[in-house]
C-alpha cells in the first residue's frame, strides 16, 4: 500500500534539482532586462526600471530578424524535405530487407553514425564550395541527407512494428507501390514522422560546427552563428549579449511550452524503437 | 515484380548518391588528404606516405588534446548518466507536480549548446568565486574558466547540464516497460529500494544504460560548441579538445593534411571504443 503514496523524497530531490536548471534562465532573463547601472547593482533584483529597448538594440545590432528568418527557413525546409524523402528510403528497405544490397544499405546508413564529423569536416568544406553550395541551400542539403543515418533506423524500427494486412491488400488492388506508401504507409507513419520531426527540428535549429564551417556570407548566418559573431564584436554589453540569446532561445522555448507533453512523447518513441 | 524492384530501387538510389557525394566522399578525401603534404590552399601537394601519422603522434598540442577529450568524456558520461538515470526514477514514481518536473527537466534538449555555454560563462565569472566563498571552500575561489587546473571541470558541468535531459528521457521509456506488479511482488517480499533497484529495475533497463553509455561517450568524444564558448581552448590549451583542435588548426593553421592524420586516428579510436563498449556492456546485459 506504500505504493500509493506520494514519494516526498523524489519529490523533493526534482524540487532542489530545479533550482539548476532555473537559475541560469532566471539570471538571462534579469540580465537581458536590465540597463549596465543596474547590473552593476544587483544581477539577481528585480530592476527598478525594465530596459526593454535592450531586446530592440540587441535585434539591430545582432540582425535578429534576418537570422531568425535564415533559422526558420532551413529548420522548416529540412523538416519538411526530411520526413517525406527520408521516409520512402527507409520504406524501400525494410520491404526489401531480405535482399542483400537493401540489407548492405540499412548498415552503410545506420553505420555512419560512428563516423565522427571532424573527419568529413575539412573536405565538405572544400567540396560544397566547388559545388557553389556555401550558403543557407547547401546547408539544408547536407541536414537532410546527414539526417538519413539516424532516421532510417528510426523509421525502419517503426516499420517492423506495423501490420503487413493493409498494404498487401492495396497492392492486391492493383495500386502501384508509390501510391500504396503515400495512401497507406505514409498516414500510418504520423507518429514516428512526429518523432523525426522533433528531433531534426532541435537539431537544425541548434547545430553550431556546420554552419560555422559552411556558411561564407554573414548575411546568411543562423541564429548560433549570429551569436558568436555579436560575441566577438560586441561582448562587452552583456545586458545585449543577454538579450540576444533570450531571443534565439525564445522560438524554441514558446513551441515548447505549448507543445513539451507532445515533443516528450514523441522524443520517447524514439527511443523505444 | 520486375517493375516493382526497379521501384524500390528508384526510392533509394538517389538517397544512397547524395549520402556517398556528401558523407562517404568527404570522409575518403579527408583520409587521402592525410597521405599528403597539402596545407588546404596550395594548388599542389605531394604524397608523403605515413609521415603525417608519425608526426601526430610526436605533436605535443594532440596528445594534450587526447587526453583533455578522453577526461572530459569518461567524467560526463559517468555524470550524465546517474543524474539522468536518478532523475529518470525519481520522475517515475509518484510525485507531486510531475508535468511540471517533467517538462522542466527535459528543457534543456531544445537549447543550443553554445548558447548556455555562453550563459555559463557569465555565471563562472560572476557568481562562481560568490557561491564557493558563502560554501566556505577557499581553494574553488577562482574563475574555474581561467583555471588551468578547474577548466575542464566547468566545461563537465556545463555539458551535463545541456545533456543530461536527453539521457534522462532515454531512461524513463525504459523505466516505462516495467511493469508493477513486479514491484508488488518485491515488495510483498519485502526487499528494501536499493536491492529492488538492483535486482528488478536495472536488469530490466539494461539495454537503455547499454545506449545510453555508447551514445553519450561518443558524443561526448566530440566536443566542440561548450569549448568555444566557454575557454576557446585556454588557459594555456589545456582544454582544447580533439574537434576544436582540428578545426583550428587545419582551417586556419595551415594543418589540413596533418589534422586529416588527425582525424583519421580520431575516427579509428571512436569506431573501436564504439564497439568494445557494446561487446562488453552486451554481455553484461545477458549475465544480469
Amino acid at each position: 500500500m506504500q505504493l500509493n503514496r506520494t514519494n516526498w523524497f523524489a519529490t523533493l530531490f526534482l524540487a532542489v534539482g530545479s533550482i539548476f536548471l532555473l537559475f541560469p534562465m532566471y539570471m538571462t532573463v534579469m540580465l537581458a532586462v536590465k540597463n549596465s547601472e543596474e547590473i552593476a547593482r544587483s544581477v539577481l533584483a528585480f530592476p527598478d526600471m525594465w530596459s526593454f529597448e535592450n531586446f530592440r538594440i540587441a535585434a539591430e545590432k545582432v540582425g535578429y530578424w534576418e537570422k531568425f528568418r535564415n533559422s526558420a527557413l532551413i529548420t522548416v525546409v529540412t523538416v519538411i524535405f526530411t520526413i517525406f524523402t527520408n521516409s520512402f528510403v527507409a520504406y524501400a528497405i525494410k520491404k526489401n530487407f531480405d535482399r542483400k544490397f537493401f540489407k548492405g544499405l540499412y548498415f552503410y546508413f545506420v553505420s555512419a553514425m560512428f563516423v565522427p564529423f571532424p573527419i568529413i569536416m575539412l573536405p565538405v568544406v572544400k567540396l560544397t564550395a566547388q559545388f557553389h553550395m556555401d550558403n543557407l541551400y547547401g546547408l539544408i542539403v547536407l541536414y537532410i541527407v546527414y539526417g538519413l543515418s539516424f532516421n532510417v533506423l528510426l523509421y525502419v524500427g517503426y516499420l517492423r512494428s506495423l501490420p503487413q494486412e493493409l498494404e498487401e491488400a492495396a497492392l492486391v488492388d492493383g495500386a502501384s507501390i508509390w501510391q500504396t506508401f503515400w495512401k497507406v504507409i505514409f498516414p500510418l507513419l504520423a507518429p514516428i514522422n512526429a518523432t523525426v520531426a522533433i528531433i531534426t527540428t532541435v537539431w537544425a535549429w541548434n547545430d553550431f560546427l556546420l554552419p560555422l564551417i559552411m556558411l561564407a556570407q554573414e548575411s546568411q548566418t543562423t541564429l548560433p552563428l549570429a551569436q558568436f559573431i555579436f560575441q566577438s564584436k560586441f561582448g562587452q554589453d552583456t545586458n545585449y549579449a543577454f538579450a540576444s540569446y533570450l531571443m534565439a532561445m525564445a522560438p524554441m522555448l514558446i513551441v515548447y511550452l505549448f507543445a513539451q507533453k507532445w515533443i516528450i512523447s514523441g522524443v520517447t518513441r524514439g527511443a523505444v524503437k | 515484380m520486375r517493375k516493382h524492384k526497379l521501384t524500390y530501387l528508384a526510392m533509394v538510389i538517389p538517397a544512397t548518391l547524395l549520402f556517398f557525394l556528401f558523407h562517404t566522399t568527404p570522409a575518403l578525401m579527408g583520409i587521402f588528404y592525410s597521405f599528403t603534404d597539402w596545407n588546404g590552399l596550395r594548388p599542389t601537394y605531394e604524397m608523403i606516405g605515413l609521415k603525417n601519422f608519425m608526426n601526430v603522434f610526436k605533436d605535443q598540442n594532440v596528445l594534450d588534446a587526447y587526453l583533455f577529450t578522453f577526461k572530459f568524456a569518461i567524467l560526463t558520461t559517468i555524470l550524465v548518466n546517474i543524474i539522468s538515470l536518478s532523475v529518470a526514477l525519481a520522475l517515475n514514481s509518484r510525485i507531486k507536480f510531475k508535468s511540471f518536473f517533467k517538462g522542466l527537466y527535459f528543457m534543456p534538449y531544445i537549447l543550443s549548446m553554445l548558447i548556455v555555454a555562453y550563459i555559463f560563462n557569465y555565471f563562472f565569472a560572476n557568481f562562481w568565486i560568490d557561491i564557493m566563498s558563502f560554501l566556505g571552500i577557499e581553494r574553488w575561489m577562482v574563475n574555474p574558466l581561467g583555471n588551468e587546473k578547474g577548466a575542464w571541470l566547468a566545461i563537465v558541468f556545463v555539458t551535463v547540464w545541456q545533456s543530461f535531459a536527453f539521457n534522462t528521457v532515454l531512461y524513463l521509456a525504459g523505466l516505462q516497460t516495467i511493469s508493477e506488479d513486479l514491484y508488488e511482488a518485491s515488495a510483498l517480499d519485502g526487499a528494501n529500494k536499493w536491492r529492488e533497484f538492483w535486482s528488478i529495475t536495472f536488469p530490466l533497463i539494461a539495454p537503455f544504460f547499454t545506449i545510453n553509455m555508447v551514445l553519450s561517450l561518443k558524443g561526448f568524444l566530440q566536443v566542440f560548441d561548450q569549448v568555444l564558448a566557454l575557454t576557446a581552448g585556454g588557459p594555456f590549451g589545456v582544454t582544447r579538445s580533439i574537434a576544436f583542435l582540428i578545426y583550428k588548426n587545419g582551417f586556419s593553421g595551415s594543418e589540413f593534411a596533418f589534422q586529416s592524420a588527425n582525424a583519421v586516428i580520431y575516427f579509428i579510436v571512436i569506431v573501436a571504443i564504439s564497439f568494445i563498449q557494446l561487446r562488453y556492456l552486451q554481455k553484461r546485459e545477458m549475465n544480469l
